[in-house]
């Protein structure tokens, strides 16, 4: 059929069913989106208010509803804005498909007005990109970035499309599959190395599961729980990895990492062998990794061949999709038992208990904790950065079907509040709660605008210690306490900010207004706020 | 350790950079690069000499293999390829050194391409090592320029390292 890229751009989106972007305009991006106005009824526009947000948006949005979601932005600024966002979707693999618009073809090399080479500059962070120069590979270009995006191990894809070639015109037709002969990632896994895995592990004595963020992106949460179950595998998880696995199952052993639970290091440290599903072994999860493959017997699933061996040594290499590979694995398995093992670790220290909070304060431990027992199970809970995510990743119990969504690998101060807002409307049956610092919710308070004017009903809680907590603490354990630029004075009064707003709101200061503001949290119908005034000094951990 | 790869790209404009820019970002030792078309217009060939211990080259290649326009990775085991790269070189030749110059070139198989007054260019195509010491003994004439390609590979024997269709 006959019609402009543009309107090729907007049919290209609803065959991939489509239903909601995360974008900005401006000169260059103006075709596409005079398209998108005929598509309002299929496709829901969302003005963010930074083009960061618009990416992070995009981001909770894939996290949530398991396929690529879409941000837009202009040339130019527009497009150098997105870069953050870009390469947090990247350290967290996460599939979106980022659309910027670009000066005239003719134009592109001579430094034209709002003219950047946003291929070039999102290079490191890229699964993949296509700067559109035919307008008739428009339809290719698109099939193979959504397919690009989603499979595999997924990330973001950048299109980038000048705006003479939005106004082309071309005959189009979406193709029904895409064929890249240099792209073929391996989902099932080799029939003997399963079987050998399941061997290794069937042979230990203190058998570990670590899940990572892949087992979401493989959506293997079923798989790799009925596993664990069976053959009575203690589990710790990742950052990525938390809420894959509820925590109230007694085999859950909690988060490892420099901000993990001692119980979950030592079971790393004392197991025989550790069986790695979709996690990459940060540096922050695994201190030692070399230490640890000396001891250890190292079983390793991961879809990305690269991540294999990559931090750490693996005895047993297995490259498969976790849902699948763990799947060939339960057909092959069989009940054990590990009591011994598992009430050892039992008897381990768990997480701190929290110390006694000074007046005027709330213990955000024990905030979490109540946030957790009257939240419904089935919460998406997004963490910023910073002590407060640390307070939310070990402190909230996850039960079946809830979800923790955070900036594990790039830690983007300001990810909360718009990833928030995407993954609210991936799926508006699910209570969507965003936690932050008052250091990243002053990067991403614009976006309370965002939620309000499209009646996206995000919970916000903004805990409040006047600080750049996580850094001051690091000042105060590296650096002889010598604090600097950590101070937040100048905050606006958060309260009367969320009224500035409409949006109703209550500060959480003492053990009757905690109450009072998670009720509020709870069962509020429509987007409210609530602080937590925590000390400034009090620790991580 | 030296390592020679091959990379069978798709003959798209921005692969080169995406190449370079994976090696210089995870600090992986380029020693030179070079590349061209094949016979499959659609495919251009890279051959990459790098330096690195075995970890590191199953992680360039599998690196490289991640790039979505890479169609093939290979490196060479020791003794299963031949190798080839191009110099030329410009040294300074006064009428009384110019003799002594060609006896060089006879000896190490250079070809004299061009001569002036006070300089020769000299052209040799051989392996990394024999251009090296080809260097070496012109050295001392007064090299004014030179430049080499980077080294070309391909398996010895009927084996064949192509893209499929
Ligand atoms: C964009 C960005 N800039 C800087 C940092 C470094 N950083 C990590 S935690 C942190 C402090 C966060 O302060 P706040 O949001 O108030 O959270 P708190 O630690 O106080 O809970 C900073 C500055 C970062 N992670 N991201
Ligand atoms: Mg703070």
């Amino acid at each position: 059929m006959k019609m402009s890229v543009s309107q090729a751009m907007v049919e290209c989106l609803k065959a991939e069913n489509v239903k909601v972007v995360f974008g900005y305009p401006g000169a260059a991006i103006c075709p596409f989106y005079d398209a998108l106005l005929d598509a309002e009824n299929d496709i829901r526009q969302v003005l963010v208010r930074q083009e960061a947000n618009g990416g992070h948006a995009a981001n909770g949005y894939a996290r949530i509803s398991g396929k690529p979601a879409v941000c837009i932005a202009t040339s130019g600024p527009g497009a150098t804005n997105l870069i953050t966002a870009i390469a947090t979707a990247y350290a967290d693999s996460v599939p979106i498909v980022c659309i910027t618009g670009q000066v005239n073809t003719d134009q592109i090399g001579s430094d034209v007005f709002q003219e950047a080479d946003i291929t070039g500059a999102a290079e490191p962070f890229v699964k993949h990109s296509y700067l559109l120069k035919e307008p008739d590979d428009l339809a290719r270009v698109f099939k193979e970035a959504f397919y690009i995006a989603g499979t595999g191990r997924p990330g973001p894809v950048l299109i980038d499309i000048p705006m003479d070639v939005q106004k082309a015109e071309i005959d189009f037709e979406y193709p029904d599959k895409c064929e890249i002969r240099s792209y073929k990632p391996t989902t099932k896994g080799n029939y003997l190395q399963v079987k050998r895995v399941l061997g290794a592990l069937e042979t230990a004595e203190k058998p570990l599961i670590c899940i990572g963020g892949g087992v979401f992106a493989s959506n293997a949460q079923e798989e790799i729980t009925r596993l664990a179950e069976l053959m009575q595998i203690p589990v710790i998880t990742t950052m990525m990895g938390i809420s894959v696995f509820p925590n109230d199952n007694p085999l859950f052993c909690g988060m490892i990492g420099t901000h993990g639970i001692k119980r979950a290091n030592k079971a790393v440290n004392e197991c025989d062998v550790l069986f790695l599903v979709g996690a990459r072994v940060g540096d922050r999860a695994v201190k030692t990794p070399l230490a640890l493959e000396k001891t250890t017997k190292i079983l390793h699933i991961d879809i990305d061949p690269a991540e294999i061996g990559k931090n750490i040594g693996a005895d047993y290499p297995l490259v498969g999709d976790a849902k699948i590979v763990l799947g060939q694995m339960l057909e092959l398995a069989k009940p054990m038992k590990h009591d011994d093992w598992i009430e050892h670790l039992k008897g381990l220290e768990g997480a701190k208990a929290p110390i006694e909070a000074p007046a005027g304060t709330v213990n955000p431990k024990v905030f979490i904790d109540r946030l957790a027992a009257k939240m419904p199970d089935n919460t998406n809970i997004v963490a910023d950065v910073g002590q407060n995510q640390i307070w939310t990743c070990n402190g909230y119990k996850f039960r079946k079907g809830g979800r923790l969504l955070t900036s594990g690998g790039m830690g983007t101060m300001g990810y909360s509040v718009p990833a928030a807002i995407g993954a609210k409307l991936a799926d508006e049956s699910r209570p969507t709660v965003a936690v932050c610092g008052d250091g990243a919710f002053q990067m991403s308070f614009m976006e309370l605008a965002t939620a309000v004017q499209f009646g996206v009903d995000i919970k916000v809680v903004v805990m409040t210690n006047n600080r750049l907590g996580m850094v001051r603490e690091l000042q105060t354990n590296g650096y002889h306490d010598r604090q600097t630029n950590v101070f937040l004075d100048g905050s606006p009064d958060f309260i009367k900010l969320a009224e500035a707003y409409g949006i109703p709101a209550v500060r959480a200061c003492d053990d009757g207004s905690m109450d009072k503001a998670i009720d509020m949290l709870a069962n509020h119908k429509g987007i409210c706020l609530a602080e937590v005034v925590v000390d400034k000094d009090m620790p991580t951990l | 350790m030296k390592h020679t790869i091959s990379v069978l790209v798709e003959n798209h404009s921005g692969v080169l950079s995406r190449i370079s820019g994976l090696f210089s970002r995870r600090g992986f030792n380029i020693e030179s690069l070079a590349v061209g078309p094949t016979h499959d217009p659609a495919v251009s060939r890279i051959t990459i000499v790098a330096d690195g211990d075995e970890h590191t080259v199953e992680q360039i290649e599998k690196q490289l293999n991640k790039l979505i326009e890479v169609i093939k990775v290979k490196t060479f085991g020791r003794d299963e390829y031949l190798a080839r790269e191009l110099m030329i070189v410009k040294v300074s030749a006064t009428a009384n050194k110019r003799s002594e110059i060609m006896t060089i070139a006879d000896v190490t198989g250079a070809k004299v391409m061009d001569i002036t007054l006070t300089t020769m260019t000299l052209e040799l195509c051989d392996t990394y090592a024999h251009l090296c010491r080809f260097e070496e003994v012109i050295e001392p004439y007064g090299i004014i320029e030179m430049v080499r390609t980077g080294t070309i590979a391909i398996e010895k024997g009927a084996e064949t390292f192509n893209a499929k269709k």
